[in-house]
C-alpha cells in the first residue's frame, strides 16, 4: 500500500491519498494520470490491468486501487 | 459570392432542421436550433454596438459553446475560446493580449468569470436568449430546453448586411498556443484559410451527411475544426465524447457503438488508450470507418492492433501546425510498416505547398533525401500572432526562393525529409517544442514559469521521449514535490512536469548555456 501511495504522490504530491475517495469523480486524476498510473503499477507490481478494470470505482481511492491490485495478484 | 465559413449553415438547417448537429453530455442542438441560436447571438452582439472585435467564450465544452463561436462569426467578430480548466494566470495573459469588449459564460463558469478582473461586459449564455438568472448568476433548473430558441429577437437585415460586407481575409478566431517566452501566442485565423482547409480535409477523409463524428479534442484549439465546420457544411452530426470516458476504454467503445460513430479524428494517445488495455478482445468499435490521427507518433504495435480490429477502416495520418489553420499534410496508410519504421506525414493537401529549407535558406529537393525545415505556402496560412509583431515576423517570413513579389511562408520549426518513395517524413524539432499527450508545448514556457517561483535560481526542462514524461531540473530553495504543486497554479495541467528533480546547480556548457545533453543523460 505504501508503495502505491508513493506512486500516486509522484503524480499529485498535494493530495492526501489516505482520505481522498473521489480521485476520479472529483477530477483529481485525469485520463492521462490514469494511463501513467496503470503503467507504473504494471511495472512495479507485475499485474495486468485490462479494459474491464478501468472504471472509476477502482480508481476513486488509493484503497480501492490497492484492493484491485491484490485481487489481480491473487488471480495469477 | 461570399467565401464565409457559415455560408452553408442556412441551407443545411433548411435541409435537416430536426437532425442533431452537436450532441453534448447535457444537451443537443438540432440544425434549426443551432441556426436560430447563431442568429440570436449575432443579433445580440450587433445590438451591443460591437463590430469586428475579439469576443471571449468561457464555457464548458457543449453545443452551446459552438453556437457562441458561430454567433460571434455571424456578427463579423472573432471568438477567443478559454477553458474552465486553464489556470487563471494563463487566462489573464490571454485577456490582456486580446482586450475583448465582451465575454460569454455559462453556469459552469459564471462564478469564475466574475473573478477574472475582466474589463468588458460579461454575459451569461442564457441571458442572450432572454432567460432570467437567479441572484447568484446561475440559471435555474429549467435551463437548456429547446424552447429558448423559438420567439427570439433576430435582426435579419443587420446580420445580412454584415455578411454581405465580410471578406474572406477577415479573422474568425484566435486560439492560443504555447510560447517559449512564457507567454502564450494567439494565432489569428481567417475565413478563406478555414474554408480551404475544410474543402481539402473533407475530400481526403470523405465526409458527408452520413458522417457521425466522435469529437475528442478540446474546443479551445484548432483541432476541433475537423468536426465543427464539416458538420454544418454537410449536415453531419458531432458527438462530444465525455472526457471521463478516455480513462474507461471499454465504456468508450460502448459509447462509440451506442451512437454509431463512424469517424474519429483523435490524438494518438486517445486511440492507444483503447488498444493498449486489450479492449478489442471484448468490444470492437464496429461502426468506425474513418480514423484520422496525428500530433504524435503512433507506436506501430498499437497501430497494428487497430488495423487488425478494423480491417475495413481507413487510417490517415494528419500533420500540421496551428499556424497553418489545422492540418496541411496527410498520409493514407496503404502498406505494412516494419518495426522501427515511422508512418509518413505524406503529402500536402491540394492547394497547399510544402517546401523544405536548409539552414542557408536553400531549397532541399525531394531527390536529395536531405533534411530541411518544413515550410508552408498557400491559402491555408493564418494571419499571424495577435498583438505580437516580433514573433509573427520570425515565423511568417517572405519566401526566400521567390523574390519577385512579397509571398509569405510559415516556418514550422519542424525538420523533415523525403523518403525513397517521395513521402514527407517528420524527423525532429529545430527548437525545444515537444508533443506531449497530443499537446504542443514549448519547454521554455515551463522553464520561465518555474523561474518565476520565489527562491528558484535555475530551471531547465527536458522531455523523456521513451517514457513520455516532462522532466524539470531546478535549483533553489523549494522541494521536488512542492515545485509540482506550485507549477499547477500557472501552467495548464498537461504542461505540469511529470518529474521534478532538484540539483545543486543546473549544468552549463562551456559557453554558458544550459547543458541539455548532460541533463538528458540524467533522466
Amino acid at each position: 500500500m505504501d508503495e502505491l501511495i508513493e506512486i500516486l504522490q509522484e503524480i499529485h504530491p498535494d493530495v492526501d491519498y489516505e482520505t481522498a475517495t473521489d480521485l476520479v469523480d472529483g477530477k483529481i486524476l485525469d485520463s492521462f494520470d490514469i494511463i501513467s498510473l496503470v503503467s507504473e503499477i504494471a511495472d512495479r507490481f507485475d499485474v495486468v490491468i485490462s479494459a474491464e478494470h478501468m472504471i472509476p470505482e477502482n480508481f476513486n481511492s488509493a484503497k480501492a486501487l490497492w484492493n484491485l491490485i491484490q485481487k489481480l495478484e491473487d488471480d495469477e | 459570392m461570399h467565401n464565409h465559413v457559415l455560408k452553408d449553415l442556412k441551407t443545411t438547417a433548411a435541409k435537416f432542421p430536426d437532425k442533431p448537429a452537436f450532441c453534448g453530455e447535457k444537451s443537443v442542438l438540432t440544425f434549426r436550433q443551432l441556426d436560430r441560436a447563431v442568429d440570436r447571438i449575432g443579433t445580440f452582439i450587433l445590438s451591443e454596438g460591437i463590430r469586428k472585435s475579439p469576443i471571449v467564450v468561457y464555457m464548458e465544452k457543449s453545443p452551446e459553446e459552438v453556437a457562441c463561436f458561430f454567433g460571434i462569426i455571424r456578427a463579423g467578430s472573432y471568438y477567443v475560446p478559454i477553458d474552465a480548466e486553464m489556470p487563471s494566470v494563463r487566462i489573464h495573459l490571454i485577456l490582456e493580449n486580446v482586450k475583448a469588449p465582451l465575454l460569454i459564460c455559462d453556469d459552469a463558469t459564471a462564478e469564475a468569470a466574475k473573478e477574472l478582473g475582466f474589463e468588458g461586459r460579461i454575459v451569461h449564455y442564457l441571458e442572450i436568449f432572454g432567460q432570467k438568472l437567479s441572484d447568484d448568476g446561475a440559471s435555474g433548473d429549467s435551463a437548456f430546453s429547446g424552447d429558448i430558441y423559438e420567439n427570439v429577437d433576430i435582426n435579419e437585415a443587420e446580420l445580412e448586411e454584415v455578411f454581405s460586407r465580410s471578406i474572406d481575409t477577415d479573422p474568425l478566431y484566435i486560439v492560443f498556443t504555447s510560447g517559449s517566452t512564457g507567454v502564450p501566442k494567439g494565432v489569428v485565423g481567417c475565413h478563406r484559410a478555414v474554408n480551404d482547409y475544410i474543402d481539402q480535409l473533407s475530400e481526403v477523409l470523405g465526409f458527408s451527411s452520413e458522417t457521425v463524428f466522435g469529437n475528442q479534442t478540446p474546443l479551445y484549439l484548432d483541432a476541433c475544426f475537423k468536426e465543427l465546420f464539416p458538420t454544418i457544411r454537410f449536415g453531419a452530426t458531432t458527438y462530444f465524447v465525455p472526457k471521463t470516458l478516455f480513462m474507461q476504454p471499454l465504456k468508450l467503445v460502448q459509447y462509440l457503438n451506442e451512437h454509431e460513430i463512424n469517424t474519429v479524428c483523435w490524438v494518438v494517445s486517445a486511440l492507444t488508450i483503447i488498444s493498449i488495455f486489450g479492449t478489442f478482445k471484448t468490444e470492437i468499435p464496429k461502426y468506425l470507418k474513418t480514423i484520422a490521427f496525428g500530433s504524435e507518433v503512433f507506436p506501430l504495435k498499437q497501430f497494428r492492433m487497430w488495423r487488425q480490429a478494423l480491417p475495413e477502416a481507413t487510417f490517415t495520418n494528419l500533420y500540421g501546425p496551428t499556424e497553418g489553420t489545422g492540418m496541411c499534410c496527410y498520409y493514407r496508410v496503404d502498406r505494412e510498416f516494419e518495426d522501427g519504421e515511422a508512418i509518413p506525414i505524406g503529402r500536402p493537401f491540394d492547394n497547399t505547398d510544402i517546401i523544405l529549407l536548409s539552414d542557408e535558406d536553400q531549397e532541399v529537393t525531394k531527390e536529395s533525401g536531405e533534411q530541411g525545415e518544413i515550410c508552408i505556402r498557400g491559402t491555408s496560412l493564418t494571419l499571424g500572432y495577435m498583438n505580437n509583431p516580433e514573433k509573427t515576423a520570425e515565423a511568417f517570413t517572405l519566401n526566400p526562393l521567390q523574390k519577385g513579389w512579397p509571398e509569405l511562408i510559415y516556418r514550422t520549426g519542424d525538420i523533415g525529409r523525403y523518403n525513397e518513395r517521395g513521402e514527407l517524413m517528420f524527423v525532429s524539432r529545430k527548437d525545444f517544442q515537444i508533443k506531449h499527450m497530443g499537446h504542443r508545448i514549448e519547454l521554455g514556457e515551463i522553464e520561465v514559469n518555474a523561474q518565476m517561483i520565489e527562491g528558484i535560481t535555475g530551471a531547465a526542462c527536458v522531455y523523456d521521449k521513451m517514457k513520455g514524461k516532462i522532466v524539470l531540473f531546478f535549483s533553489g530553495s523549494k522541494e521536488e514535490a512542492e515545485m509540482k504543486v506550485l507549477l499547477k497554479d500557472s501552467l495548464p495541467r498537461y504542461m505540469v512536469p511529470n518529474v521534478t528533480r532538484k540539483l545543486e546547480r543546473i549544468p552549463l556548457t562551456s559557453n554558458g548555456k544550459t547543458d541539455r545533453v548532460a541533463l538528458s543523460g540524467m533522466i
